[in-house]
């Protein structure tokens, strides 16, 4: 493999891995909402994350784009004030792969919390727990194996996002260009097919390993709690 | 320690109305199911929040729905046993234990440390154990367990044996007993089963649709209830036991009474329940009958419950004794309030609970 497609499968997984790292506390926040709150507008919440499921990825990126960009209302207000800058850069493809990845992530986590019996929440508050040490205690220890799926999912969407990044953050070899834009620029050019070929290996490789390593972790979770 | 609960409340078709105060003890909330128990012991708990009322545990004011008092459930240190023990599945026994024990830190209350409370409830062989691989009987007693380590003013119990067959309860019911006599934490118990009150209660109060209908010390009290088991409890003391025929005699304020083979040792006191069906009234001393135990007494009232059966009630030289008879026999035998009769239970109706 060449140098520049090394740079591209590191880059992916920086990416991917900051998106998911990122978004998670974001993902079980809003799980957690959706899944437990009773509060007004709790459909308009739940749409507005599976927004980005729906909507044409491009759609999403020029949406980042808009808003995100240098001239865009959050963006340059990042930029003014904390000197935070997304746009062409790879913290921007891993905002376009977090936001992307958010609606399964938030899927996956909600409908573990959904699961969790609210009658050991009921009694690990009786025995003097207030709601938010029920939550790390008794919630969080049994969505475990929801929070490692969900997590896994985001990941996954993150190396393989396309379209919303390439909108927000171009194809910058060394900065934004991912994987995904890697594998697209050489099909575009004559004799890129047998790098093309490799990248798709790599590819397949890295979330085949990214789905094993999270099968692993959730049945030596389910393990410990059937030993002893 | 006192409870006070006065509260209302209404859940779709279902209202409950219940005032009551508990002595110290085990207080029951008995009735049958719908009857409105468990609602109440989950407005102690804090689970439900009623329309409208107060509930006071020591000096203490939980609920009070006119100064818009609630306090949360995790600052009410009221220990819950619930009817399905709800141990945390992905915690150990160990720390199933000591779970509300690390937020009661430095707070007084009863029962304190893990030794003894694993002792009194025979646990101890447990404690590296998860909850899935324990049996029910081990699960109420580990749930029994970690609600007194939360050091609560106050335990409910929620039919913590309903779930449980005959011998897991017999397995539980003693360990509820040193509970009452020894932790000294005060125990508001629910159950629809006569033979658990009449073995476990201190006070009972009797439910019946939503309201409260009788509330005093559980001889005075447990023969008043409605139930199809219906009867009446007798203090007793172990005299001796007759090895030969596997019998232990009782001394009750009644007479003796001869009982299948108990474990107690003479001299402990014991508590006798003798279902209404069970007992059969004779104008005469029966003479050359099976049945061992004939105590003498006078009918105090006659309580219609139906137009073809009747409860007699009895005082046998100051205790309360029930008879259900056929209105038929009330009428052959001319029952009335005042008339000597002897009252005739077989030995083998008892059952040990």
């Amino acid at each position: 493999m060449t140098a520049e497609e090394w740079t591209a499968v590191r880059l992916s997984l920086l990416i991917a891995t900051t998106a998911t790292l990122a978004s998670l506390p974001f993902g079980i926040a809003i799980a957690w909402l959706l899944a437990r709150g009773r509060f007004w507008g709790k459909s308009v919440l739940d749409t507005v994350v599976h927004l980005p499921l729906i909507l044409p990825p491009v759609v999403t990126g020029y949406l980042l784009l808009l808003s995100f960009g240098r001239r865009g209302f959050i963006g340059s207000f990042l930029a003014d004030e904390f000197g935070i800058v997304f746009s062409f850069r790879w913290t921007g493809a891993a905002l376009a792969c977090a936001i992307m990845g958010f609606p399964l992530m938030v899927r996956a986590i909600r409908l573990s919390i959904e699961a969790v019996d609210r009658r050991l929440e009921a009694a690990a508050g009786t025995l003097g727990a207030n709601p938010l040490w029920v939550f790390a205690t008794v919630t969080l220890p049994l969505c475990l194996p929801g929070i490692i799926a969900g997590a896994i999912l985001g990941f996954a969407k993150s190396m393989g996002e396309f379209g919303a990044t390439i909108t927000f953050v171009s194809n910058i070899p060394g900065e934004t260009q991912t994987l995904p834009s890697l594998i697209y620029t050489l099909t575009q050019v004559p004799g890129g097919d047998a790098a093309a070929m490799r990248l798709t290996l790599v590819s397949i490789a890295i979330s085949m390993v990214a789905l094993l390593g999270s099968e692993l972790l959730a049945r030596r979770i389910g393990s410990r709690r059937q030993a002893a | 320690m006192s409870l006070e609960v006065d509260v209302e409340h209404t859940r779709g078709s279902f209202q409950l109305r219940a005032h009551f105060t508990a002595a110290p003890g085990l207080t029951a909330l008995f009735g049958r199911s719908g009857s409105g128990k468990t609602s109440i012991v989950d407005i102690v708990g804090g689970l439900i929040r009623p329309a409208r009322g107060k509930v006071v545990v020591d000096g203490q004011v939980l609920v009070d729905t006119e100064r818009r008092v609630f306090v949360p459930p995790h600052r009410r240190r009221i220990g819950y046993v619930f009817q399905d023990s709800r141990l945390f599945p992905h915690l150990s026994v160990r720390h199933n234990l000591l779970y509300g024990r690390w937020f009661a830190r430095g707070s007084g209350g009863a029962a304190g440390d893990l030794g003894t409370v694993v002792d009194l409830l025979g646990i101890g062989h447990l404690l590296d154990r998860q909850p899935d691989s324990l049996s029910g009987g081990e699960k109420q007693r580990v749930a029994i367990g970690r609600a007194l380590l939360a050091k609560p003013l106050l335990v409910l119990m929620d039919e913590p044996l309903a779930s449980l067959d005959e011998a897991r309860r017999s397995e539980i019911l003693p360990y509820i007993e040193r509970l009452r006599d020894e932790a000294g934490v005060p125990i508001l118990y629910v159950s629809h089963s006569v033979a658990e009150v009449a073995r476990l209660a201190t006070t009972v109060v009797i439910m019946a649709e939503g309201r409260v209908t009788a509330v005093g010390p559980v001889l005075d009290t447990l023969p008043l209830a409605d139930a199809s088991d219906g009867g009446s409890v007798l203090d007793a003391t172990v005299s001796r036991h007759d090895e030969t025929f596997e019998l232990s005699v009782l001394t009750t304020a009644a007479g003796e009474l001869q009982v299948p083979r108990l474990g107690a040792p003479a001299g402990a006191p014991v508590r006798a329940y003798i279902r209404a069906r069970d007992v059969m009234l004779s104008l005469r001393p029966p003479e050359e009958i099976s049945a061992l135990n004939v105590l003498a007494g006078r009918v105090a009232a006659v309580i219609p419950i139906s137009s073809a059966q009747a409860d007699v009630r009895l005082d046998c030289n100051g205790a309360l004794l029930m008879a259900r008879l056929t209105q038929k026999s009330v009428e052959r035998l001319a029952l009335a309030p005042g008339r000597p009769v002897f009252a005739v239970i077989k030995s083998v109706s008892f059952e040990r609970t």
